[in-house]
This record gives C-alpha cells, sequence and structure tokens, in this order.
C-alpha cells in the first residue's frame, strides 16, 4: 500500500498529514527565508502566484479541454486594474478589498469577451484565436499612451501602492506579538491564504454539476448537448471562472512588486503558465499545483546552480547561466513530457488512460 | 407524438433534405431507411436540433421544437443517441449514465433507473467502473442508449445504432432495442441495416436522394419488391 493509499483510508493519518502540512506551510517561509535568503522567499511567493494562475487555467484546459494560449490576458487585466485604481498615475488609492474582487470580475468579463466568440472553435483553431486575444491586450497596454494616458504605455505603472491589510501595509515590516514579521512573510501568507481559497473553490467546481459537465463537454460536445447541458453557458462559465482566478493573481503581483508593464504578459508567460497545467497533470488539481511550483522554481535553480557548477566542474563558467536556464529547462520539459506523457501527477483516470489498463 | 412537417435541410446550397413529411405515434417503433447520402442522418441531426434546418416544422406532443436550442430537447422528452456511439470516454460506465440524468434532480430515482440500465445491460455491470473508452464498439453503443434512457425521454431518436459494429453485437443491439420499445418507449430509428430495422420496427421511410419516396408497415416493406431489391440486397 503505498502511502497515499494509507492517507485516503485511514482518518488519523490523513490528519496528521494535514496537520504536518499546515504546519510546513506556515513555516517555510522562515525556513527559506532564513536558510537561502530573500530571493528564494520572492521566489516563493511568486510560485504561489503561478499556482493560482495555473488553476485558473486548469479550468479552461484541464477541466473544460478548451486550449487557451492567452491566459496571461486575465492577469494582465487584474494587474493594470490593481494599478490603475491604486498608485500616483491617477492619483487614485483604492483599498485592495475593492480592488481584487473587482479585478476578478473584470477578468471575468474579458473571459465572456473571448469566449463569446470562440464557442464554435476547438483544438488548434481555438488556440490560435486566444493567442491572439493574448497579444491584442498586451498590444493594447502598450499603446494606450496617447492620445490619453491610461496605461503610461511601455513604461508602465510604478509606484503602485503596496497591498495594506487593516491599515497594515505589507511592504514593511510587521511586529507582531514583540517578533518582527518581515515584508515577503506577509505577503506569502497572504498569497498562500488566497491560494488555499482557490484551491477550494477548484476542487468543489470539479465535483459539481458544473465540473461534471466541463469534463462532457471536453470528452464529447455532441453528447453532451444530447444529455441537456447548455454547452454555450458551461463554456462562457469555464473561461469567466479560469480568467477570474487570473484576475485575482494578477492584481496581487501588481502589489506586490509595486510596478507593472507589458513586458510582463507577454505570450512567454501564457505557455509557462499552461506548462504548468499539461506538466503537472491537466485536470489534476494536486498536479497541477506540483507544475506550478516546479515551473517556477526549477528555472531559478538553473540560474543560481548553473554557475558554480561550471566552476566547479571546469574551473570556470563557460556558458552563461541565465542562457543555459532556458535550454536546461527545456530538456527538462521534453524528458518530462517523454517519460510522463500524463503529466508528473496525473489524475488516476488519465494515469489508467495512458498506461491502457482496462481497469 | 412526432409529427414532421416539409422538413428541408440545406448545407450551403446544397439541400440534404428536400421537404420530407412523416410522422411516429406513441408508443411505435419507426424505422428510417436509406442508402448512404439519402439525407437520414441529416433528417435527425435536424431533429436533435445539432442542425438548422432550412424549413419546415417539427412538432413534438403538439409544441413545435424546431427552434429550440438542444440541450432543451431532453426537457421535451426527446433523447438522442448519437451516430458514432459518442459515449463519454474518461468517464466511468456508472459517470457517462449519471450525464444522462443531467437535468434530473431526483437522485433515488435515478439511482432506481441506473440499476434499470443494468438490466437490459448487463454487461455494462460488470464493467461499471471501467472507463467508457476502453468498452468495445458494442459495448459502447449499448452505453450510449443506456445514457439516452437516462434522462427518460418519451422520444428515443437513434442514428445508426448498428455502425461499424460485428454482426453479432448489431443482434444484441437490436434485441435491446426492441426491449426497450416493448416497454413503451418511442423509437425513430435511423438505420441502413433495412432489414434489422424493419423487423424491429412497426412502420417505416424509405429515404433516396433527400426525399422519402416509400412509406407503410414495415412487414410491407419488407415484402416490397423494390426495397428487397435496393435495400436487402435480392
Amino acid at each position: 500500500m503505498s502511502f497515499l493509499d494509507r492517507l485516503r483510508h485511514s482518518r488519523r493519518a490523513a490528519l496528521g498529514a494535514t496537520l504536518f502540512l499546515g504546519l510546513l506551510l506556515a513555516a517555510l517561509p522562515f525556513l527559506v527565508g532564513n536558510g537561502l535568503g530573500n530571493s528564494w522567499l520572492r521566489i516563493l511567493d511568486f510560485a504561489l502566484l503561478y499556482i493560482m494562475l495555473a488553476l485558473g487555467l486548469n479550468i479552461v484546459v484541464g477541466f473544460a479541454g478548451l486550449l487557451d494560449l492567452g491566459y496571461i490576458a486575465f492577469y494582465a487585466v487584474g494587474a493594470y486594474l490593481y494599478a490603475l485604481l491604486a498608485s500616483p498615475h491617477f492619483g487614485l488609492h483604492l483599498p485592495v478589498w475593492a480592488i481584487i474582487p473587482a479585478g476578478a470580475a473584470l477578468a471575468g468579463f474579458f473571459g465572456i469577451l473571448l469566449g463569446a466568440p470562440t464557442l464554435r472553435l476547438r483544438g488548434d483553431y481555438l488556440a490560435i484565436v486566444t493567442l491572439g486575444f493574448g497579444e491584442i491586450v498586451r498590444i493594447f497596454l502598450n499603446n494606450l499612451n496617447a492620445p490619453l494616458n491610461i496605461t503610461n504605455g511601455p513604461q508602465g505603472i510604478s509606484g503602485i501602492d503596496p497591498i495594506r491589510l487593516g491599515g497594515v501595509s505589507l511592504a514593511r515590516p510587521m511586529e507582531f506579538l514583540g517578533f518582527t514579521i518581515p515584508s515577503l512573510h506577509g505577503y506569502y501568507y497572504l498569497f498562500l491564504a488566497l491560494a488555499l481559497l482557490i484551491v477550494f473553490v477548484t476542487i468543489r467546481l470539479e465535483h459539481s454539476r458544473i465540473g461534471r459537465a466541463w469534463v462532457a463537454i471536453r470528452e464529447d460536445e455532441i453528447a453532451a448537448k444530447a444529455c441537456g447541458i447548455n454547452t454555450r453557458n458551461i463554456k462562457l462559465l469555464a473561461f469567466a471562472m479560469g480568467a477570474s482566478f487570473g484576475g485575482v493573481a494578477g492584481g496581487l503581483f501588481a502589489g506586490f512588486q509595486a510596478f507593472v508593464s507589458p513586458e510582463s504578459f507577454s505570450l512567454m508567460e501564457s505557455i509557462m503558465v499552461l506548462c504548468m497545467v499539461v506538466l503537472g497533470g491537466m485536470g489534476h488539481i494536486p498536479g497541477v499545483i506540483l507544475g506550478g511550483i516546479l515551473l517556477t522554481v526549477l528555472p531559478e535553480i538553473f540560474r543560481h546552480g548553473a554557475g558554480p557548477v561550471q566552476q566547479m566542474l571546469f574551473g570556470k563558467v563557460l556558458l552563461d547561466p541565465e542562457a543555459l536556464r532556458m535550454l536546461l529547462f527545456g530538456l527538462a520539459l521534453i524528458v518530462v513530457m517523454l517519460y510522463r506523457p500524463a503529466g508528473l501527477w496525473p489524475s488516476p483516470t488519465r494515469r489508467r488512460e495512458f498506461r491502457g489498463d482496462a481497469r | 407524438m412526432l409529427e414532421v412537417t416539409g422538413l428541408r435541410v440545406a448545407y450551403g446550397g446544397i439541400q440534404a433534405v428536400r421537404g420530407i413529411t412523416f410522422h411516429v405515434e406513441a408508443g411505435e417503433t419507426v424505422a428510417l431507411i436509406g442508402a448512404n447520402g439519402a439525407g437520414k442522418t441529416s433528417t435527425l441531426k435536424a431533429l436533435a436540433r445539432l442542425l438548422d434546418a432550412a424549413g419546415g416544422s417539427v412538432r413534438c406532443g403538439g409544441r413545435e421544437i424546431s427552434a429550440l436550442p438542444p440541450h432543451e430537447l431532453i426537457a421535451q422528452g426527446i433523447a438522442l443517441v448519437p451516430e458514432g456511439r459518442g459515449v463519454f470516454p474518461r468517464m466511468t460506465i456508472v459517470e457517462n449514465l449519471l450525464m444522462g440524468a443531467y437535468r434530473r434532480h431526483d437522485a433515488a430515482a435515478v439511482k432506481a433507473d441506473i440499476a434499470r440500465m443494468f438490466g437490459y445491460f448487463p454487461r455494462l455491470e460488470e464493467r461499471a467502473q471501467q472507463l467508457a473508452g476502453t468498452l468495445s464498439g458494442g459495448e459502447q453503443q449499448m452505453l450510449a442508449i443506456g445514457r439516452a434512457l437516462m434522462g427518460r425521454p418519451k422520444l428515443l431518436l437513434l442514428d445508426e445504432p448498428s455502425m461499424g459494429l460485428a454482426p453479432l453485437m448489431v443482434q444484441k443491439i437490436f434485441e435491446v432495442i426492441r426491449s426497450v420499445a416493448a416497454d413503451g418507449m418511442t423509437v425513430l430509428l435511423v438505420e441502413q441495416n433495412a432489414r434489422l430495422a424493419l423487423e424491429s420496427s412497426r412502420r417505416g421511410y424509405v429515404m433516396e436522394s433527400g426525399e422519402i419516396t416509400l412509406t407503410g408497415d414495415a412487414a410491407d416493406l419488407l415484402a416490397n419488391p423494390r426495397v428487397r431489391a435496393a435495400y436487402l440486397g435480392e
């Protein structure tokens, strides 16, 4: 019996594992911050943002089977909404609890905007249209600085307000019961809370009527219609839900970075999030989370490790770590897809299918 | 139950169905037979609202349904078993059957209906937790019929149930269709296998290049020399 099976069958083991995981997640920023330094703590914060993005895209790609190559546009919508409503750019300084839900709603609206004209498209055709959509949003952000300066063009918007919770800015270290909690820790806990909320919502959706309808559409659209599923509305809902998660992550990103520019929302980012979903295990929530963590952390390991390793092996740095990073990353993707085509941690159903088991 | 009047279906400029009129009465099984490309499947697709008709009227239980969206048909008591089976391959058999009951909210009755389906299809019960994609073609066809019945329809539309199946399996499928019909279901059967379709039906319509050219009791059609020559290979 494997470790996971044991968890599934014993309540006590499950409780223990949950407790352990909870403690680990709570202690993680201290372990990482003290052991590896603040740059890794930032990477950890980004990993949480990417998990939110990957879970959002997983609804569209993994559950509903709609290939979306422009997903990062919704991240951009959330980020720019935060930037415009809480920065000196327009002189607005709205509170975070108003902006993040608004960002989710606006991104959801953009999701419907993308979904409505593409309802009849599938697979490669849909991929091309969504790719175009992502680029349109990015190019708009790049050019909406004239005649009326809305997005400040390629320079982006800087000086964005940090996220404040209950009057406490997360950008500064906090005093709490005599302890000093560094800023990055505060962001970590906020992102963790929202990531957990998104995980919870996703799990509930997966096992709801809506979740089953998404899967039915993915499997066979005509049969889904024959079962009485309103495929149009259910597809639009997938686009809107997925996009709204992206909008939340985008808002958090803007507050965290204090700066947004169109550069952050390139096609490469969309592809990266898609890789997280596919490499982790399409449609399987733990797999997608794993994909999000690995694809955020791995390139950084390569970046930080490539220099010292070369120094050790050859006595000097032969290849620029920055260039090597993407090479190694690409190789890792190829190896995973060759040896684990269903993803690193696929759902039991997909694993069975790829193995070709009858049962 | 079903009344089709002057139904026309066109793909671009090409008329696939040229104004056909037929009806299916409550409780009877009616076969719509014809060669490849005669317009049978186009007719059924228009009935199931997967295609927009170019003209004509389709009434079910007295209600015009030719403008309803496809997902509303099951609420009108019409269930389609799509051509080429169309099960959800990555769902288990039970999950497939549950999808057929998507619009129902009576969990206990749904459970009882699943048991009833396993009564029709004992082979499926043995494989209840297996993925539908791993079933044989015939088993998938059974599952597709079972899923359609899970919506508790009054009218079952079957699109080429024998397509691509081994002869023995075709016999089995038609046995099931006959027993479903014997339990009171109204069935419209679109089939290339004219003999089996007519043998399982009370009445039949013969379609040729988009028009209904012959109609009558199934037994008469089976005896009709034209039908025998064209569709029964005699």
